[in-house]
């Protein structure tokens, strides 16, 4: 069947098998970094924008697509590596497997609530696996973050 | 020091923020096959036959390979990485009419779409003659049952093995009259301890792709830590010459120990050996859970002798270790039950003995601590199980027997302590925790009650008279340096650390230092990264080497200031005369080597070491015990570490608070079992359940460094010793919480609740 | 994995009904576990055009739409005033933000799985299952049934002067619950939904009067050792048969005590 979507900003249009997913069809196009790290809709890598909402693009089917917006780490690399700095500074993003599913998962976090506390830091991020982290580099990282990005908008 | 122990950013971090296409399974050529793995449901079978005539007619499928198209009677191999000649038994065959367990691999299918090959898998028809399994290591030894009874399978090593008798490994050690001093004391803790296979879970799966390359070569580029084994391994497997075989790694999404054992090489190897043209292979989480090399389950029995007023005596350990169906790792990870744990402690009289049994279960394999975390959680629960018999404060009771700087271990070798601030991490923690005030519970006004447990920890650095570190360094025209290394930077940072010390030797700019990774073209010889080695042995060939580098580039210059070398110095941007004021720049130097030139600015040096310097650490777990519902949560964890210089703080920091949560993972919640006929159940993320960020409250990590001066900059490990505190520190905050002792690893809120242990 | 030979957008209930009549097409919930489901699927019916993604607030009820998901539900004002924030906690434990941005209240509850911490708390609200064909049924009634080819469209929860409560025990915080309870206090008194015994969700009410107000720890114990004897308990690989029974003595008392009761 035929689809056409915009992925990170780009209208395509593609034919896909109806039970292609999501994850393998922005792959497909070139997004390497969305990642597949479980068969079961555990660990977060997989973390994309469907209209801006984070979602598990594992679990989509690429079909469910048709129509909408599509957001990969690839759209969005300014904010990736502006709050990229701030994990690598810390020496957390290790393995960086984890890191887009992360980062994207940050991103929309921030956007809903600019400034979480850190029980809404850990609730809004428990999908997102790591397991070389110990994740608490990735919460410092976050929390400098936040206080450098609320700075910015005092001086602003 | 400008460069070592400062807290650089490492440099691939911001590639790895920003999602670049860096990992194996992104660097794949588009055109490459799908391989992928038909796998025994039976834990101890022959097969019968295997008819793959319908599978092979599905369009786009390829080839389909089974034990058919491997001679029976080859030699076998190991798939596990370590120097040859390994201790690990060559037990393996590529596709094997015996399967071995639950998983194990029946046949090699490769397609041109993953919806083919799938469509092929499920048109194999195979018949099995099904044979009575071994799915219990307790039985295993001497069980007329044989894992592995071919003629073909081979000890390389004298390590105490006999396929005879499912034997992978034995041996006895003892200094002093164990028994007759533990009969002396006035208190003997005689206990045993549990551990299950539990898996790395590195969060990339294996993979690996192949390509045939110019010279008609295979070229292996694979998520592995061992590219000089992994060449040795995969000729042995596909009975090729190694010269035919280049491996080489790109960014690896975690190890741990899983990717120290070939799991999933050879496969696509064979594929594109056989058809030359390039393949894959991408393992599933769910083969990453049932067909992977998780750690070895142990059954660890202890004896330790103490006088009432709480000096050891005596300790005996006797570990029972299941290594699964075949032997990687088998034979070694074994030793670190008891030569990672006893040693800790200064006693008149130890005995270490052990057992490694084959069973029709899942292979074992390497994973951070390698034996070490099994053989200190039943060391440490038993001190922890002295202290409170003897009402004595556990940490006070470790201070008044842990091994000090300058002590020779008879337990560890023989060998001399030659740096240890194991005293200062104890104290550390005890500040950083506020023990004093905490120790042992305290009830909290939600209802819960919060307690506290402690453990000590050591490991090595790298394996002595056997593991070699390689580095080469060369001069690049614009002044800059490329270092080349074989050890593989899976995560850790160790690409970093090491043009750290490369750059603190050159005097440059941390910037100036490219690196290289590893590729068995290119590379020096390294025997990977496992064993904790990275940073203390190929540290040391780094800056041996770098040292060795300044030597040319001063020679090189003294050449074009016409002077004596004698007469030069090399402040890390000029050659300067000592004599006059004659000064040629490094980027000058560079360019003359460049033209008419025989002096190469390019040095490499290979290093072993005599030493394993052990890392030392105290952990204190503070937890939060719901008594009624038994749910528990580590709210902090704290750790001193004594890992020699931290080469690069916020990286020896992560790591220990990375290992730390692996650590609270296989305690709290990570089991393993099996159904009657040997499924695993744990077999995906859904089952099996690794740490989320909201399973832990804060680890607070804090150095306590020793200067190892056998060590480059004085550093010794980090890598693995940061596993090994929790299991104890935790059980012991348990019996705290609930008077309860548990033995068998994961505690879980129902045993909490209940009070009663694993049957 | 699944395999899907097409996929429908149905334009009406009716078409997306008539195709599901067909035991070889499936109506497409959250398509989470898509890789853990076999088979062949030769429709998948798509029910995203029939504007089921909304929840409607009036006096009298909550009307869900079956395409709504647990995040929207997670995060409705009026759902967390209505339940004192028990919906909330049903929800936050339920695998990531991502997971419950895909999952539907719609799959949830027609799966009708053991494990379903949504079942549970619905159970205990009174709430009721509004189907295509067999019209609207409480839930109670509903998680008993087969599982059929009707489609379900709405959740509703009707408005009651209500307490709620909800608690569970997990191994790992964002694991499947071992237990899950909610209570809720109403005008015609308390009620308890046990679910994850590992046996789906089943609803206990206060037939002896036990509970009568006020409501103290030794009611509440008593109720909960009531709820204990006469719902069945498994074993599973996460727990057995014991601990659970054990943990609905605790829930029960817990989530009891907790609504407050005093009327």
């Amino acid at each position: 069947m035929e689809i056409t979507l915009t992925l990170n900003g780009r209208k395509i249009t593609r034919s896909v098998e109806a039970d292609m997913v999501l994850l393998d069809f922005v792959r497909n196009e070139g997004c390497y970094s969305v990642k597949r790290g479980c068969d079961t809709s555990n660990c977060g890598l997989c973390t994309v924008f469907l209209d801006d909402k984070p979602v598990l693009s594992c679990s989509v089917l690429a079909a469910r697509a048709d129509g909408r917006k599509v957001t990969t780490m690839e759209g969005l690399q300014k904010e990736a590596a502006e709050f990229g700095a701030f994990i690598a500074d810390q020496g957390a993003e290790q393995c960086g497997f984890c890191n887009p599913g992360m980062i994207m998962n940050a991103l929309a976090l921030f956007r809903e609530n600019p400034e979480p506390s850190e029980e809404e830091i850990k609730e809004y991020l428990a999908g997102n696996l790591c397991r070389c982290s110990g994740y608490e580099g990735q919460l410092r990282g976050i929390k400098n973050f936040i206080a450098w990005k609320k700075a910015q908008g005092k001086e602003a | 020091m400008k460069i070592v122990n400062q807290p650089l950013r490492k440099k691939d971090a911001m590639q790895l923020v920003t999602g670049k296409p860096v990992y194996t399974d992104d660097l794949a050529p588009k055109d490459c096959l799908i391989v992928k793995l038909l796998r025994s449901p039976y834990a101890n079978a022959i097969i019968e036959s295997i008819n793959t005539a319908v599978a092979a007619k599905v369009p786009d499928v390829e080839a389909i390979f089974t034990y058919e198209d491997v001679d029976q009677e080859g030699k076998r191999c190991t798939y596990a990485g370590q120097t040859y000649p390994e201790p690990s038994p060559y037990d393996r065959l590529l596709l094997d009419r015996h399967v071995r367990f639950v998983g194990d691999v029946v046949a090699i299918v490769a397609g041109r779409t993953e919806k083919a090959v799938d469509k092929a898998l499920s048109l194999i028809k195979v018949k099995y003659q099904v044979l009575d399994a071994v799915l219990d290591f307790h039985t295993a030894l001497d069980n007329p049952i044989l894992v592995h009874p071919e003629k073909t399978w081979e000890a390389l090593c004298p390590v105490g093995a006999d396929n005879k008798r499912n034997l992978c490994a034995s041996e006895v050690i003892s200094d002093g009259d164990v028994d007759g001093i533990l009969a002396d004391c006035d208190v003997v803790i005689d206990r045993t301890y549990r551990v299950k296979a539990v898996q790395q879970n590195m969060m990339e799966p294996f993979c690996t792709f192949c390509t045939i390359d110019t010279y008609g070569r295979l070229h292996v580029v694979s998520s592995t830590q061992i590219v000089f084994h992994a060449r040795r391994i995969i000729a042995n497997a596909l009975h090729i010459p190694k010269t035919q075989v280049r491996v080489t790694k790109p960014r690896i999404g975690g190890g741990f120990g899983a990717k120290q054992s070939c799991v999933s090489e050879m496969y696509p190897a064979f594929v594109t050996w056989k058809l030359k043209k390039p393949s894959k292979i991408v393992f599933s989480r769910h083969e990453c859970h049932i067909a992977a090399s998780p750690r070895h389950e142990m059954e660890v029995k202890v004896r330790l002798g103490a006088t009432k007023e709480g000096k050891i005596r005596a300790i005996d350990v006797y570990t029972l270790s299941n290594t699964g169906a075949y032997g990687e790792h088998g034979p070694t990870t074994v030793g670190l039950s008891g030569h990672k744990s006893i040693p800790l402690y200064r006693t008149e009289a130890f005995r270490f003995g052990f057992d490694v049994v084959y069973t029709n279960l899942q292979a074992a394999g390497a994973y951070r601590g390698y034996g070490a975390p099994q053989g200190i959680f039943a060391v440490e629960s038993a001190v922890n199980e002295l202290a409170a018999k003897l009402k004595i404060d556990p940490i006070t009771l470790r201070e008044m027997n842990i091994t000090h700087e300058g002590d020779i271990m008879p337990a560890y070798y023989g060998a001399p302590n030659t740096s240890c601030a194991l005293d200062k991490c104890l104290a550390q923690v005890r500040e950083m925790s506020g023990w004093n005030e905490k120790f042992p519970v305290r009830h909290m006004p939600n209802g819960k009650v919060r307690s506290m447990g402690v453990a000590i920890a050591m490991q090595g650095s790298s394996i002595p008279y056997c593991d070699v570190g390689g580095a080469t360094i060369k001069v690049n025209d614009d002044g800059s340096y490329t270092l080349l290394i074989g050890a593989a930077d899976m995560g850790t940072g160790c690409d970093t650390i090491l043009a750290q010390m490369a750059a603190e030797v050159l005097e440059c700019d941390f910037a100036q230092i490219q690196v290289f990774g590893a590729d068995t073209d290119a590379s020096p010889y390294d025997s990977g990264s496992y064993a904790s080695s990275t940073t203390y042995i190929t540290g040391n060939a780094v800056t041996a080497c770098a040292k060795k580098i300044r030597a040319k580039i001063c020679e090189l210059g003294a050449k074009k200031l016409e002077c004596a070398v004698e007469d030069v110095i090399f402040d890390g941007k000029f050659v300067r005369s000592t004599v006059n004021d004659k000064a040629i720049s490094l980027a000058d130097i560079a360019v003359a080597s460049q033209c008419f030139n025989n002096i190469a600015l390019q040095e490499t040096v290979e290093m072993g070491s005599l030493l394993s310097p052990p890392p030392f650490m105290a952990g204190v777990a503070e937890l939060e015990t719901d008594l009624l519902t038994g749910e528990t949560e580590v709210v902090n964890y704290y750790a001193s570490v004594d890992c020699g210089t931290p080469i690069n703080p916020h990286l020896a920091k992560v790591q220990t608070e990375g290992g730390i949560l692996q650590g609270i993972g296989m305690s709290l919640m990570e089991n393993v079992t099996y159904s009657p006929d040997g499924r695993v159940y744990e077999n995906s993320l859904m089952q099996y359940k690794i740490p989320t960020r909201q399973d832990i409250g804060h680890i607070h990590v804090d150095f306590a460094c020793s200067y190892e001066k056998s060590g480059p900059y004085g550093a010794k490990s980090v890598g693995e010793l940061v596993i090994n505190t929790p299991a104890p520190a935790i059980a012991d905050a348990v019996y705290q919480a609930t008077g309860k002792r548990f033995y068998t690893l994961p505690i879980t809120p129902e045993k909490i609740a209940l009070g009663e242990e694993d049957e | 994995m699944l395999t899907i030979r097409e996929i429908k957008k149905a334009a009406t209930l009716e078409e997306a009904w008539q195709l599901n009549q067909k035991r070889v097409n499936r109506v497409m919930g959250g398509m989470l576990w898509l890789r853990l489901s076999k088979g062949n699927v030769a429709t998948m019916i798509d029910l995203s055009a029939l504007g089921l993604d909304k929840i409607e607030e009036t006096e009298t009820e909550f009307r869900i739409g079956a395409m709504v998901t647990l995040h929207q539900l997670e995060l409705h004002a009026g759902i967390a005033a209505y339940t004192n924030g028990a919906m909330k906690e049903a929800l936050r434990h339920i695998v990531g933000v991502q997971f419950r941005n895909l999952a539907t209240v719609g799959g949830s509850v027609f799966g009708r799985f053991g494990f379903s911490d949504v079942l549970t708390i619905l159970m205990a609200l009174d709430a009721k299952v509004e189907l295509y064909k067999g019209g609207t049924i409480p839930i109670s009634e509903f998680a008993k049934m087969k599982y059929d080819r009707d489609i379900l469209v709405h959740v509703i929860v009707p408005k009651q002067k209500l307490t709620c409560r909800y608690e569970s025990v997990h191994i790992a915080k964002t694991d499947f619950p071992v237990l899950t309870c909610s209570a809720a206090l109403t005008e015609a008194g308390v009620q308890i939904a046990v679910g994850a015994r590992p046996a789906k969700a089943a609803l206990v009410k206060d037939e002896q009067q036990i509970l009568s107000l006020p409501i103290t720890e030794e009611k509440a114990k008593a109720f909960a050792e009531y709820a204990a004897e006469l719902l069945p308990t498994e074993s599973n690989n996460r727990g057995s048969a014991k601990y659970r029974t054990h943990l609905i003595k605790v829930l029960a008392a817990r989530t009891i005590l907790a609504l407050g009761g005093n009327a």
